[in-house]
């Protein structure tokens, strides 16, 4: 296959002449958005050139370390930011939770794929591995974090129901299960429905970023479908980890709703 | 049947010494604010007090399995609380959260007849009013055949007619099967009529 058209300079300027123009048109509405465009869009370029001079550098020089700190960093950034993005305050146990259920969740998929699906060799190839890891945490992390606000607020907005089915007799699990289906469902919708998109409607970065770098269709689905299935896989274990271990913070060891953490 | 020691929650509640009697109805009175729900909570082992002991059969309330209690002693809440689904589901939730799936149809359509709500079972249980939510709730619990009813203010959305008949029929219900039934009321005269005992509860100044 042929590499991809190298982009000049100038050419990379003209999409920046394309966001300027969308920055007039924010001004001229009065969307008092352009702090926003602006700061998103710088951040944008500089995380992008970094990572793209670290990536060659970590490309060029294969190492099982490297490639295993490169993951430890993702994985330090998602969890954060799940933490520091959801609406509601957390409980020290339930930010544990929020722990297990990433590393778990992302390691045993990661490893799943490329020790048996994708098999590379070596197995810390950082060219095959850190994409790879980037989209399965990427997308755990976007599963935790609708789940863990359908799950405080399902807590918060039904514990009187709660409450009446344990006074009734229910064990914590059973008196949780509307809020933990509830959870399940809107943190996996979103993977279900780009699945359900996907190729028509649109097509996935990924895949576009392959085809635009010269490799053929038939390639890029190939890596697309398998990475779709390792996103799915990797967003319900983690999701579900999370939630059957998350539900439990609520209640305390007499299988009471901790009320005052509400 | 519950004997209560040296009891202290927060600033609500402080008991000496209290005794509720097996095979009896005992009505739990006082101010609103004086800790009469959270009594009944406590008895459900809903709510754990600061201090003291709560003994159940002589055995402290601590050393049951939780589930297990509040399925002997079974509490409804003031407020009915309704599931999806419909009045049949329902009325069944509680014998659910119990694994326990037979249940005598009968004995759930009489139970509707005697407390006045001439609805389908297979109806939602979302569209009934205020006092058909708590009539549905109490035959949640009646046909859980627990060894105690907690009720905590069971007929505050009923007209007097129908609290009459609905406490009548449960109180001679929990006489006919050797049940207890505690409940909190604020009406001194519903107390007073249908009670063995009656605990009142003043408020701490």
């Amino acid at each position: 296959m042929n590499g991809a058209v190298r982009l000049s300079i100038l050419q990379v300027i003209s999409a920046y002449l394309f966001i300027i123009i969308l920055l007039l048109i924010v001004r001229k509405r009065g969307l008092n958005r352009e702090k926003e465009i602006i700061i998103s869009t710088t951040r944008m370029t500089l995380q992008l050139i970094l990572t793209g001079y670290i990536l060659t550098y970590i490309f060029k020089t294969p190492n099982p370390i490297i490639t295993v700190l490169v993951i430890s960093i993702m994985e330090v950034f998602a969890i954060q930011n799940i933490i520091k993005r959801s609406k509601n305050r957390l409980s020290k146990e339930l930010k544990k939770v929020v722990i297990f259920s990433m590393l778990t969740g992302t390691l045993f998929t990661l490893i799943y794929f490329i020790f048996i699906v994708i098999n590379i060799k070596p197995w810390y190839n950082p060219q095959y591995f850190i994409p790879l890891a980037g989209m399965v945490i990427g997308n755990s992390m976007t599963g935790i974090s609708l789940g863990i606000n359908k799950l405080v607020e399902g807590f918060k907005n039904q514990v009187d129901m709660i409450e009446c089915s344990l006074m009734l007799g229910a064990s914590p699990k059973d008196a949780s299960k509307s809020i933990l289906d509830n959870a399940f469902d809107s943190a996996i919708l979103p993977t279900i429905n780009s699945m359900v998109g996907m190729g028509i409607v649109f097509l996935p970065g990924m895949m576009t970023g392959q085809i635009l770098s010269g490799s053929s269709p038939l390639v890029a689905i190939e890596y697309q479908i398998a990475i779709m299935l390792g996103i799915l896989g990797s967003v319900s274990i983690s999701v579900i980890i999370f939630l059957l271990l998350g539900y439990k913070t609520f209640f305390n060891n007499r299988m009471q709703i901790k009320r005052e953490e509400l | 049947m519950f004997e209560i020691k040296n009891l202290k929650f927060k600033d609500i509640l402080d008991i000496e010494h209290l005794i509720i009697n097996k095979n009896s109805v005992t009505s739990i009175v006082g101010e609103s604010g004086s800790g009469k729900t959270t009594l009944l909570k406590m008895l459900n082992n809903i709510i754990s007090p600061d201090e003291g002991e709560i003994y159940y059969e002589g055995i402290e309330i601590n050393n049951y399995n939780p589930i297990d209690l509040r399925r002997k002693v079974v509490m409804l809440p003031q407020t009915p609380v309704i599931y999806k689904g419909s009045i049949l589901d329902n009325i069944l939730i509680g014998k659910r959260f119990a694994k326990s799936f037979n249940y005598n149809l009968e004995e759930i359509k009489t139970l509707l007849e005697k407390f006045n709500v001439n609805k389908n079972l297979s109806e939602s249980a979302e569209n009934l009013s205020g006092g058909e939510k708590q009539r549905i709730c109490l035959i949640r619990v009646l046909i859980m055949n627990p060894e105690v009813i907690l009720l905590d203010e069971p007929t505050s959305a009923l007209d007097e007619n129908t609290e009459d008949i609905v406490i009548n029929y449960i109180v001679e219900y929990t006489k006919k099967n050797n049940k207890t039934l505690v409940m909190v009321t604020h009406a001194k005269d519903i107390a007073k009529k249908y009670s063995d005992f009656i605990i009142e509860i003043n408020k701490r100044r």
